[in-house]
């Protein structure tokens, strides 16, 4: 096998390489979803975050716009700041919301924007003034079980505490 | 009593000796790769003698493993109504974990014991000896090209094998079975994140590279010169390889995923 | 050790005749207790062919090993050319393998390559000669060895004997001023053999080389050979002269190895207890 077949296997091979890894991250993951082009940040600040992850998806009317860039503690609010970039060809009006969503039952959380009627969109920077903390499921289950109490009436606390979960 | 300490302590003294000189032929092993750059073409060939001629092998097992993934999955999830997620599962599997790791240990099985023979054989041939004479240094001229050879290599291969595993689950779930084509990739071109799951997987496979390859010439380099030498360091190396790709699997996958990210 | 009579006396220190001195060597693998050169000295003159001889484990391939610089010696002194044979300095040690060649026991041909490659490979690795230089220079060591026809093919095609030759035309390729020789007669058949003696005299003669040869085929050395030292299992020299003066030696250990008596100092039975004793019969 002479100099040149063998440089030449070597580079196909390399090549299948790089194809499959194209393959793996374009097709089979969630890579395209956002190829990071020309982005403006806005920021939201949350009561409470839940579990919403650096880079997960912001979207809109469910379709995404745009990406988490970073979390941080805001230690003079004692809020969670939340970086959000997204797509410079998206604009929102200046008094939209944002809301920590949840994909399906179980499933990763996300921030959802919804458009709001201002004539005004938000600047780069601007920070999104309406925001929604995420739904934490134990505040979810006692808000249950008192609204449960209520209906029940008087004898209410040891029947709330003592039966379900 | 004391003959027992005794061999205790002569057993611990010996393994730290061991791996006191593997540290050091590692040692000699970086700084000549700076020197062996000079020759590609030498790193050119070795890729060729340890990628190329292992494709065979990963492409079969990636696709045997597609199959036998898609089709146990399917049979539980169908249970719950949920092989939409069958091509989710198979992918992050694969990337994850089976495909570093199973390219690893074809990788020291094939590759491994190619190199550890071929250097040990040089050994025994004096090959070794002839190039020291000729002031020239064997571990810049034989195991450098080598090692850099299986770095570059070994990515590729566990590609190709996540690769090759995907697409034969897709044709098994798909094609043979009836799910949802398009629910099989979208659920998993959603759920699987390029940098974390992709990226950590080919990290993974760079790791496992080196330690298969520098265990095979590691074993190569130290046998004895006679045909028994060769042959024990041979199996000694394929076993040394896997169990240390399984262990540094395992500190991967708790530094890598620790976080729960779905 | 007392010289046995009819021996030329050696010099210990600084001899310019000699090419290669060992001064008082004495060498052990790193860790082991055991000692496989004890105090040997030996001075190979220039441009003659010295011969080591030696039974089987008595130091003498080491000894081309040490006086290559490949181990360091637990005390004493190599020098070639009157400069030491330093390990620590590199880059002295360079510029000394430089000058010489070495023809390993059973080639040590580099597998992966051809023929004309494994000639070429100190060439192209020692020298800015262009690639028609090289080879021609390749060629030329190969017709001096028999074997320019041989070029193109490579080493799995060629028999043992040329694997030697070819090697020895590779040891020969940047013209040094020393060569090594290990058992370049061992396992050859008569032909082979000769032809191998023949070159080993021829080259020595018309490069003005040194050689130094490790064997123990007495018959084939003492024919090419200018002068000899023998060696004992016990890692010291036992006698050292020319070949005439080794063959008239009187000493029981010199003349059973010359002249190859199966018993003698070195004994037929490995050492066991009476064997009337062993089968229990009454002596």
């Amino acid at each position: 096998m002479g100099r040149k077949g063998v440089e030449t296997l070597v580079g196909v091979f390399v090549l299948l390489g790089m194809l499959g890894l194209l393959f793996l991250a374009l097709k089979a993951a969630n890579l395209s979803n956002f190829g990071g082009g020309d982005t403006y940040t806005l920021t939201a600040y949350f009561d409470n975050i839940g579990g919403l992850k650096v880079r997960a998806p912001v979207r809109s009317a469910g379709v995404t716009v745009g990406r988490v860039a970073s979390i941080s503690l805001d230690a003079k609010r004692y809020q969670g700041a939340v970086r959000i970039e997204i797509d410079r060809a998206v604009q929102f009006p200046s008094d939209s919301s944002a809301r920590i969503l949840t994909s399906g039952l179980l499933g990763d959380q996300y921030i959802g924007i919804e458009p709001g009627g201002q004539e005004k969109n938000y600047a780069p920077g601007d920070e999104i003034k309406q925001t929604q903390s995420a739904v934490v499921l134990e505040n979810l289950i006692s808000q249950f079980l008192f609204s449960k109490a209520a209906d029940a009436g008087t004898p209410s606390a040891p029947a709330a505490s003592g039966t379900k979960k | 009593m004391t003959n027992f300490v005794t061999r205790l302590g002569a057993a611990t003294l010996e393994v730290l000796r061991v791996l006191g000189h593997h540290a050091a032929l590692f040692a000699a092993l970086l700084r000549a790769c700076g020197t062996a750059v000079k020759r590609p073409y030498l790193i050119v060939a070795q890729v060729h003698a340890i990628g190329n001629l292992s494709v065979l092998i990963i492409v079969a097992s990636g696709m045997a493993v597609g199959f036998v993934l898609a089709l146990q999955l399917y049979y539980t999830l169908v249970r719950y109504g949920a092989t939409d997620s069958l091509g989710l599962i198979v992918n992050l599997s694969l990337t994850r974990e089976l495909g570093p790791v199973i390219a690893a240990l074809l990788f020291a099985g094939r590759a491994g014991t190619s190199l550890t023979a071929e250097i040990g054989l040089m050994k025994a041939g004096e090959q070794l000896a002839a190039l020291d004479m000729m002031a020239l240094d064997p571990v810049e001229r034989i195991l450098a090209p080598r090692f850099l050879g299986g770095i570059i290599a070994m990515p590729v291969l566990a590609i190709l094998f996540s690769t090759v595993g995907i697409l034969a689950a897709y044709v098994l779930a798909v094609l043979l079975i009836g799910v949802d084509a398009g629910n099989f990739w979208s659920i998993m071109h959603s759920g699987v994140d390029a940098w974390r799951d992709v990226g950590n997987g080919i990290v993974k496979s760079v790791v496992f590279g080196l330690i298969c390859t520098f265990v095979a010439l590691y074993q190569g380099y130290e046998a004895e010169p006679t045909p028994k030498g060769v042959s024990d360091a041979t199996t000694r190396g394929v076993v040394v390889a896997s169990l240390a790709t399984l262990i540094m699997d395992f500190v991967l996958t708790a530094i890598m995923f620790s976080t729960p990210g779905g | 050790m007392p010289s046995p009579p009819g021996t030329a006396a050696q010099v210990e220190t600084r001899n310019p005749e000699a090419l290669v001195e060992v001064d008082h060597a004495v060498f052990g693998y790193e860790g082991s207790p055991r000692t496989i050169l004890d105090d040997v000295s030996m001075d190979f003159g220039r441009g003659k062919i010295t011969a080591i001889l030696g039974g089987s484990g008595s130091g003498k391939t080491t000894l081309l090993r040490l006086i290559g610089g490949v181990h360091p010696l637990r005390s004493g002194s190599i020098r070639f050319d009157g400069e030491p044979v330093d390990r620590s300095d590199p880059a002295r040690l360079f510029a000394m393998r430089r000058r010489l060649g070495m023809l390993f026991q059973f080639g040590a041909l580099f597998t992966d390559l051809t023929v004309f490659e494994n000639v070429a490979f100190p060439l192209r690795e020692h020298t800015d000669f262009s690639e028609s230089m090289i080879r021609d220079i390749v060629l030329m060591k190969l017709n001096a060895v028999g074997l320019r026809g041989a070029a193109p093919l490579r080493i799995a095609e060629i028999s043992g004997g040329m694997a030697r030759r070819v090697a020895l035309a590779r040891a020969m390729a940047l013209d040094p001023e020393l060569l090594l020789y290990d058992e370049p007669f061992t396992g050859l058949d008569p032909i082979s053999m000769a032809v191998a003696a023949n070159l080993i005299r021829t080259l020595n003669d018309t490069t003005g080389a040194t050689s130094i040869l490790v064997s123990h085929d007495v018959e084939e050395c003492f024919r090419i050979c200018d002068y000899a030292y023998l060696m004992s299992s016990k890692g010291k020299v036992l006698a050292r002269g020319r070949p005439e003066q080794l063959v008239e030696s009187q000493d029981p250990m010199v003349r059973q190895f010359i002249r190859g008596e199966p018993d003698g100092p070195v004994p037929f039975h490995y050492p066991a207890p009476p064997f009337a004793e062993e089968l229990g019969v009454r002596a």
